[in-house]
């Protein structure tokens, strides 16, 4: 009822605005009829001073327009940096809040309670060391200038890191957004790894570790990956061009075997296997589990670095991940347990976004289905059986999840990578295995197979190192109280008051 | 004066409470508890790894009644708590020298 009289004013505005603009039309004929002779009649004549000012201001106009063209340019290309840098602010916030409550909560659920505060404050301490060391070195490293393996200190100090966007990197942000961006990255890769090393580690052997790892595993494999002239960037013509959208590779392999590692090298918790160590709170995982799957979205469709079109594929294909994976987890629990439990949900879900990192932004969304699904019934293989075959004691299955989720995620891009979600060779050429472009899949193995030497020898070296200067383990007796009382001196939950 | 200590299904509480309020039993003191009969409890699985876990949880309620009372308070718990399977709990009578009111100083069944 009040559609029909608007929809007439519409048309009543819009046949007003036709006639005007025909009328301004013919106007501008007329001129041309006219103004035309009088033009040539101007440049057969001798110049005389009304004829000179009346070139003056034919020219007065020509510049007027060339500076209203300039000025439009300018006002679009601010529009763009606005919208792309309003995205990438609260994608940097989304992938913080995937570390600060996300990851938190997520591992803080999985052990015991004694040991809850120490777990939520090794990924929080993340949050504040390794921001102070990408301020201070690491950016540079990263990101800097320098060879395929590792940038230089030219950026050290966040030195010519300003709010000009360095188009190396992202054309249409400041610097400093991607910068902070990417430091978010490096925040949560640490802390992903303490999940292996849960309930036992000193914290101040875990800060020297964690400030180590940074320096010498994470920064040269981010420069490699996403840095200038990095050896495996697929975006600047590196020599091994492998596809990572968003850090299967540089985060997610990286913590996941580096979390191997570390939990063969400090060992199993005192009674593991023999004790129950079952999660004290589901519910904290649950809640911290589902951080992860919203925060993830600034994480993928963030590696955009824009808040264009590319954006949202990425983030549908991060949707549909983590949604195929939890089913796919869930079902293998079903038919071997009986029982579809909500830890398995959660657990294949963050197993399918991990998968869906690297893939993300150049994958279809019904491959990010297939991807999903592969990935929960994998990482459930590896978490349930493999790391019982095996025996070492990967505590809240850092390595079972993202090292063999980012494994399988890098692989699988190589596969299902298609041009027309991003032509990221060309237009119209060959990305992934299903399009014909077999040798990706070579590619996307050698910068997995980079990633896992890295980490393997990296970690080692640098276990060895603070194992020998200043112990990595907890005494007996303070790992029986807990990491709660014995590192912080408090207790997560006071029964008493 | 007897004491009466049933440990019962939590789930129960409240059909319990309202049995002994009817028959007279002015006060009576709630804990939570956790433990095991015959019933061996269950098994939990957490990503693939069993555990079983055979200290459930309980309430334990405990009464002191009036030696009169005792078959009354015995009988209302019984009849409110029973569900007939397994884990339905216990109840343990003894036998209470004192009872004394903090605030007055009352000694004996007045004090109940």
């Amino acid at each position: 009822m009040f559609l029909f009289p608007n929809f007439n004013l519409y048309r009543q505005v819009i046949e007003s605005m036709r006639v005007a603009a025909m009328k301004v039309f013919l106007a501008l004929l007329l001129m041309l009829g006219v103004g035309g002779p009088m033009l040539a009649g101007q440049t057969a004549l001798a110049q005389t001073p009304a004829e000179a000012s009346a070139s003056q201001s034919q020219s007065d106009r020509l510049a007027a327009l060339e500076k209203q063209n300039a000025n439009n340019a300018t006002a679009i290309a601010a529009a763009q940096t606005a919208g792309d840098n309003g995205w990438m602010l609260v994608s940097a916030a989304l992938v913080l809040m995937m570390s600060g409550p996300g990851l938190a909560l997520f591992y803080g659920g999985l052990v015991r309670k004694k040991n809850v505060l120490g777990t939520m404050m090794q990924t929080f301490a993340m949050m504040a060391l390794v921001t102070v060391l990408w301020a201070l070195v690491t950016y540079s490293l990263a990101f800097g200038q320098g060879n395929a393996f590792i940038g230089g200190f030219h950026n050290a100090f966040l030195h010519g890191v300003g709010l000009a966007p360095d188009p190396a990197y992202a054309a249409t942000i400041p610097l400093q957004t991607f910068m902070i961006y990417q430091l978010m990255f490096a925040i949560i890769t640490p802390a992903l790894i303490t999940g292996a090393f849960a309930e036992r580690m000193k914290f101040s052997s875990m800060l020297v570790f964690m400030t180590l790892w940074t320096l010498f595993i994470y920064s040269p494999m981010a420069h490699m990956v996403w840095g200038k002239g990095g050896l495996l960037n697929a975006a600047q013509a590196g020599r091994i061009p492998c596809l990572d959208f968003a850090g299967g590779t540089v985060v997610h392999v990286t913590s996941g075997v580096s979390a191997l590692v570390t939990a063969i090298f400090l060992g199993k918790r005192l009674g593991f296997p023999r004790e129950p160590m079952p999660p004290h709170s589901v519910v904290l995982s649950f809640v911290g589990a589902c951080l992860l799957w919203v925060g993830w979205f600034g994480f993928n469709a963030g590696s955009a670095l824009s808040a264009g079109t590319l954006a949202t594929s990425a983030f549908v294909a991060t949707h549909f991940g983590a949604a195929a994976a939890a089913i796919g987890w869930i079902i293998a629990e079903w038919i071997r347990q009986g029982k579809p439990s909500a830890l398995g949900a959660i657990s294949g879900a963050v197993a399918g976004l991990v998968a869906i990192t690297p893939a993300a932004g150049f994958v279809t969304p019904i491959s990010a289905l297939w991807i999903g699904l592969l990935a929960g019934v994998f990482c459930y293989l590896m978490v349930v059986k493999v790391k019982s075959w095996f025996g070492y004691d990967d505590s809240l299955d850092a390595f079972g999840v993202h090292g063999a989720g980012g494994t399988l995620g890098a692989i699988l891009t190589g596969i299902f990578a298609n041009s027309t979600i991003n032509p990221i060779f060309g237009a119209g050429k060959a990305t992934g295995l299903l399009e014909g472009n077999w040798h990706q899949l070579i590619n996307q193995i050698g910068g997995v197979a980079i990633a896992w030497s890295i980490s393997i020898v990296g970690t080692l070296i640098i276990l060895f190192v603070v194992d020998k200067t200043m112990g990595l383990r907890v005494s007996e007796e303070e790992e029986r109280d807990g990491l709660d009382l014995s590192q912080h001196g408090e207790e997560g939950y006071d029964w008493a008051h | 004066m007897q004491k009466i200590e049933a440990v019962i299904q939590p789930s129960k509480l409240d059909a319990v409470k309202d049995a002994l309020v009817e028959i007279g039993v002015d006060g009576m003191t709630i804990l939570e508890a956790r433990g095991h009969g015959r019933q061996k409890g269950h098994t939990e699985v957490y990503r693939g790894r069993e555990y079983s876990v055979d200290l459930l949880p309980k309430v334990k309620l405990e009464i002191v009644v009036t030696d009169t009372m005792v078959d009354d308070a015995v009988n209302a718990i019984i009849a409110a708590a029973r569900t007939g399977t397994i884990g339905d709990g216990k109840i343990f009578v003894s036998r209470i020298d004192e009872a004394i009111r903090i605030r007055n100083d009352e000694r004996g069944e007045i004090a109940l």
